[in-house]
């Protein structure tokens, strides 16, 4: 009796203490920071979060990878008038919706970023087409086609046809479980030229075409959700294909020693950046973003993972990998050696058409 | 249940090949559980015995992934965070639902069926659907992403448990022991802590240890209703499950297997001590 | 005892008994009661108060949200009074062309036709990008407005997104609930089918019930007989093959959800073990798992104990006299087990099969892990629709759907086996 006393009087003790080391840590200079987990978030805290608070102690950076369902968070933060996250990492596409709904601020480019050193301002210094109502790019990604050299034993595969070829490449393939990237793949690998895709999914046989394409390897399928499930799947042999996103691929590749390739051909290329929510903390985020996407940060940022700088003035200073000592421009998708066949993500046709082909998709996938 | 002496040779042959069926069912039950164990001492991040492993050759086991797991920031304060929401949750629905349970079972106890009913609700309601309505209404009185949010959250889980093992004693409670103890002169109090405590206490405890372990390996409220800083042990197994389930994973399962075995050990050793002091004899 | 004291003063003479103090007895007899009656349930009170704050309100409110509508009539609101009078045949009039300028011009302006578009977009594909660009152009719209607006988009000159203003211009719903069991409303009102590619929510209910009769069955199946064991062997073997089943109770669900992974992945141990013996080649693999029969296998594996315990506490019950007497009156062992043992373990098999049928058609996380496409139940949907999808009021409705299914269910388990005689460990 009197030890189980102690006991729930030790834990309450624990319990309490621990509790007020929290309430320290949430002092008002802690900023809430979702993103997207694994290999990209470390690239953030190594290039972004530890530098600025070692240069501002007073400024404590939570990480937090909701960036999956960030819009989701979004939305019921707002509802409930009680917004914790303090800036988010998302798509252009997910972004401009936040925009319309007003979860967001509106960004003026040159009034809240900085110029690039030689004084160009923020507004053309970033990548044409890059920059959103309420959205601050970082960098361009692309989904590509990876694959192991090992599941093949004639052949190898070379292009987005082949993921379609189920009969000289055999195996399975990891596809992501929603509709972007999985629907221009099917058109193009069905023979659409690249930059009629968007056109011809905007019209209803367009998009039947793309699902009927998508039917043919169906039950060779596995679907990942998280950007890290994709890397893994292929590091395990449960798949000879996996989609995935080029930077997690380099290090799955480069990093851990992973036995892939990367298929260039159709690579699906999109930006990513921030979006800041209506807030309390808004001045606090602003002043962090501005310095966290200057020239210099942004080409950091490329010393740790494979994702192109979205700054034209950053492109020169993308060097060799922190920790590896390779040339990052090889691995870069913006690399013309890479760009060959990119499909630019269109952003307008995703707002447009998103919810109902998601909702498609995950019909067709559970059928 | 030996073989009745009057038991054709059909009847034997059937007897031996139930038992052979139950003994499968049991390695069913059982050997999953067991089969990671070792495993978690693989030198190699597959989830295979390796040859060496099969030889017993030392080379082939190695601590490294407990090493991993204790040398974690994230796994670690996942431990942090799992105790402090198990404990401060057990304490809430064990103190609120002894004293519910103590009117519950009075026979005086107005609209029992239906307060019962609204009680015993968070065991019954799919969890999804639990979670789904705490994210909203949580998130718009401001306990979203906070320890007091998940803490409630988990205690009002727990509190069917509570309820439910605590009137079972009570059941078997004999009444006129209050009421001797009152006619001694014994305030209410007193009476509570010298007399009707120390008999229910077993109940008590066994809820308690039920409300913890319903806290402790709970992960869809989590995933709903707590932020970043209130992350558990099972949720970070559910984001490393997603993810990749490194060996590490498996590390972390063993030592929940551990303790899975001393809360078990524990809750056997009350229910006996409650059986004696209740007078039941084990039949 | 204090039953037989109600009893003795409920037979005591009525007439003209008083306490010490001149007060009838009835009276103070009744008081006292009351006064019982108030101090139990104000023992109850903090927890009823504690679950009616943390539990029933959370869930009523999300309950709630499967009819609430609120934003159309908040954004629109001179758009829904205008076509009040719309006979929905033909172009509405000018009236309603003026109200919508005037509507989006202010929610551009408040930032609010984001929201509207998405509800919208709900009843009508492309509604969304429809009112998301035209808010966009909303200052340069003018009069005439009908002209104006098709000129933007010409959707605007279709009924279809009028019809649906109309329709959803309500403060309460039910259009979440019909897009619940894929139906739609066409374009005259009424209610039809969904296309046949976009009917997935009736299959996935009958899936999800599939999925859980068949967990219900295999714990049946596999835990009858060890709870006959369990029940017929003597005391000190059985209490250490109930560990069996309890360890697997008391262990952490995630940690049984990793071992079947580990156990039945591709690279995992049984296809191994099946390639070391050269029953399947390497290149053979058996897919057991991120499938429904991943989901069923876990799952069977998880809700055992729950089987095994209610068998195993009503088998305990049963003296084996009965059986003994069957046989000796010249029934053969099958008939003797059939006829008269299996009967009396009924109330255990209903008791352990509602549970474990109750437990499974709500579950979520072991089918997230291990369901893959065929093994997701209606709860994984309803996660989608909350985290991905973002359709909050339909994730609502096939909530609502579910928890009624499950409150019917326990009706009928409380009514087998009533609440209080629930026994855990």
């Amino acid at each position: 009796m009197s030890k189980l006393k102690t006991t729930i009087i030790g834990a309450g003790a624990i319990a309490v203490s621990a509790l007020a080391l929290n309430a320290y840590a949430q002092d008002p200079i802690s900023l809430t920071v979702v993103s997207w987990g694994g290999a990209y978030t470390a690239s953030q805290n190594r290039a972004y979060h530890e530098p600025y608070m070692e240069e501002n102690p007073h400024v404590t950076i939570i990480n937090d990878d909701g960036s999956a369902n960030a819009l989701a968070g979004l939305r019921a933060q707002h509802q409930a008038g009680n917004v914790t996250w303090d800036l988010v990492d998302m798509l252009p596409s997910d972004a401009q919706l936040a925009c319309d709904e007003g979860i967001v601020i509106p960004i003026d480019h040159d009034e809240m970023l900085a110029a690039a050193p030689d004084g160009t301002p923020a507004s053309e210094d970033f990548l044409p087409g890059s920059l959103g109502e309420c959205f601050i790019p970082q960098i361009v990604y692309s989904t590509v086609l990876t694959f192991r050299p090992d599941a093949f034993d004639g052949d190898q595969p070379e292009s987005i046809a082949d993921l379609f070829d189920v009969e000289n490449f055999p195996g399975r393939r990891a596809l992501q479980d929603r509709p972007g990237t999985n629907l221009e793949w099917a058109l193009y690998a069905d023979g659409v030229p690249v930059d009629e895709i968007y056109d011809v999914l905007r019209t209803p046989e367009g998009v039947d075409r793309a699902f009927a394409k998508l039917d043919t390897i169906k039950e060779h399928i596995v679907f990942w959700t998280e950007g890290a499930q994709a890397p893994q799947l292929l590091a395990d042999g449960e798949v000879a294909f996996a989609t995935g996103y080029n930077g997690r691929m380099f290090d799955a590749i480069e990093v851990e020693g992973m036995n892939a390739e990367i298929i260039w051909d159709g690579q699906v290329v999109e930006w990513d950046g921030w979006v800041i929510p209506d807030g309390p903390n808004v001045d606090k985020v602003l002043e962090y973003v501005s310095w966290a996407t200057d020239t210099q940060r942004l080409a950091d940022q490329a010393k740790f993972i494979s994702y192109g700088p979205a700054r034209a003035s950053s492109a020169p200073l993308v060097g060799e990998h922190a920790d590896l000592g390779i040339d990052m421009n090889a691995h870069m998708p913006t690399n013309p050696d890479n760009y060959f066949a990119p499909i630019v993500l269109d952003n307008d046709f995703w707002t447009d058409y998103g919810d109902e082909l998601r909702e498609r998709f995950a019909n067709w996938m559970l059928q | 249940m030996a073989v009745p002496s009057y038991a054709g040779p059909l009847e034997r042959t059937w007897y031996y090949a139930f038992r052979v069926i139950c003994g499968l069912i049991f390695f069913f039950l059982i050997a999953p559980i067991l089969v990671i164990i070792p495993l978690s001492f693989n030198v190699q991040p597959y989830f295979t015995y390796t040859r060496e492993m099969l030889t017993f050759d030392p080379a082939g086991y190695s601590l490294r992934w407990y090493e991993d797991f204790f040398s974690s920031r994230q796994w670690m304060m996942s431990i942090r965070n799992s105790v402090i929401i198990g404990i401060l949750a057990t304490l809430v629905a064990t103190v609120l639902g002894t004293i519910a349970a103590l009117g519950l079972s009075r026979k005086e106890m107005p609209f029992r069926g239906l307060i019962m009913g609204i009680l015993i609700s968070p065991m019954i309601v799919p969890l999804i659907i639990s979670a789904a309505g705490m994210f909203f209404f949580y998130s718009s009185v401001g306990l979203a992403s906070t320890f007091p949010g998940v803490i409630l959250a988990h205690a009002a889980l727990g509190i069917p448990f509570v309820i439910i093992t605590v009137t079972a004693t009570l059941v078997g409670f004999d009444h006129s022991l209050t009421r001797a103890a009152a006619s001694l002169g014994a305030d209410p109090t007193t009476t509570f802590r010298r007399v009707t405590f120390p008999l229910i206490m077993p109940g008590v405890i066994s809820g308690a240890l039920f409300a913890f372990i319903t806290s402790f390996d709970e992960v869809v409220i989590v995933l709903f209703v707590a932020g970043v800083e209130q992350r558990t042990i099972p949720r970070e197994m559910w984001s490393g499950i997603r993810e990749q389930i490194s060996p590490t994973i498996l590390a972390v399962a063993t030592i929940l297997v551990m303790i899975s075995i001393a809360l078990l050990t524990t809750i056997e050793l009350l229910r006996r001590r409650s059986e004696r002091l209740r007078g039941i004899r084990p039949s | 005892m204090a039953q037989a004291d109600a009893a003795s003063l409920g037979g005591a003479p009525i007439t003209a008994m008083v306490t010490a103090d001149g007060v009838p007895l009835k009276k103070s007899l009744a008081k006292a009661e009351r006064r019982r009656k108030i101090t139990a349930f104000l023992l109850v009170a903090p927890l009823l108060a504690f679950i009616i704050f943390t539990f029933v309100i959370p869930i009523g409110s999300m309950l709630f949200r499967s009819v609430d509508n609120p934003i159309i009539v908040q954004v629109l609101p001179r758009t829904v009074d205008a076509l009040q009078e719309w006979d929905g045949q033909d172009i509405p009039p000018e009236s309603a062309f003026a109200a919508m300028a005037e509507d989006l011009v202010e929610a551009q302006a408040n930032r609010t036709v984001g929201r509207v578009a998405v509800r919208l977009n709900y009843e009508m594909s492309g509604a969304r990008s429809l009112l998301t660009a035209t808010a966009r152009r909303a200052d340069d719209l003018a009069a005439p407005f009908q002209e104006s607006l098709v000129d933007a988009n010409p959707r605007w000159g279709d009924t279809e997104i009028w019809a649906a203003i109309q329709r959803e211009g309500r403060r309460f719903t039910p259009a979440y609930f019909v897009s619940a069991i894929d139906m739609r409303y066409a374009s005259d009102g009424s209610i039809e089918r969904q296309p046949e590619n976009q009917r997935i929510y009736v299959t996935l209910f009958i899936r999800t019930l599939m999925l859980s009769v068949a967990i219900t069955l295999t714990t049946l199946l596999l835990g009858y007989p060890i709870a006959y064991l369990l029940a017929t062997l003597p005391l000190r073997y059985s209490n250490l093959l109930m560990i069996c089943v309890l360890l697997p109770f008391w262990t952490s669900l995630l940690v049984r959800t990793t071992a079947w992974i580990v156990l039945l992945q591709q690279q995992g141990v049984l296809n191994d073990i099946l390639v070391a013996l050269g029953i399947i080649g390497d290149n053979g693999r058996i897919m057991m798992v991120y499938n429904a029969a991943g989901t069923i296998i876990a799952m069977t594996h998880i809700l055992l104990p729950f089987m095994v315990l209610p068998l195993y506490s009503v088998m305990k019950g049963i003296p084996p006299s009965y059986v003994r007497a069957a046989r000796s009156l010249g029934a053969n062992p099958w008939t003797a087990f059939w006829k008269v043992y299996v009967p009396q373990t009924m109330p255990g098999v209903g008791a352990g099969a509602v549970l474990v049928f109750i437990i499974s058609i709500g579950y979520y996380i072991t089918p997230a892990l291990v369901g893959g496409q065929s093994g997701q139940m209606i709860s994984n949907l309803i996660a989608f629709h909350m985290q991905n999808s973002l359709n909050w009021g339909l994730a609502a409705a096939l909530g609502t759907i579910l928890l009624a299914g499950v409150l019917i269910l326990y009706w009928v388990y409380n009514r087998i086996v009533g609440v209080d005689n629930v026994k855990l460990g």
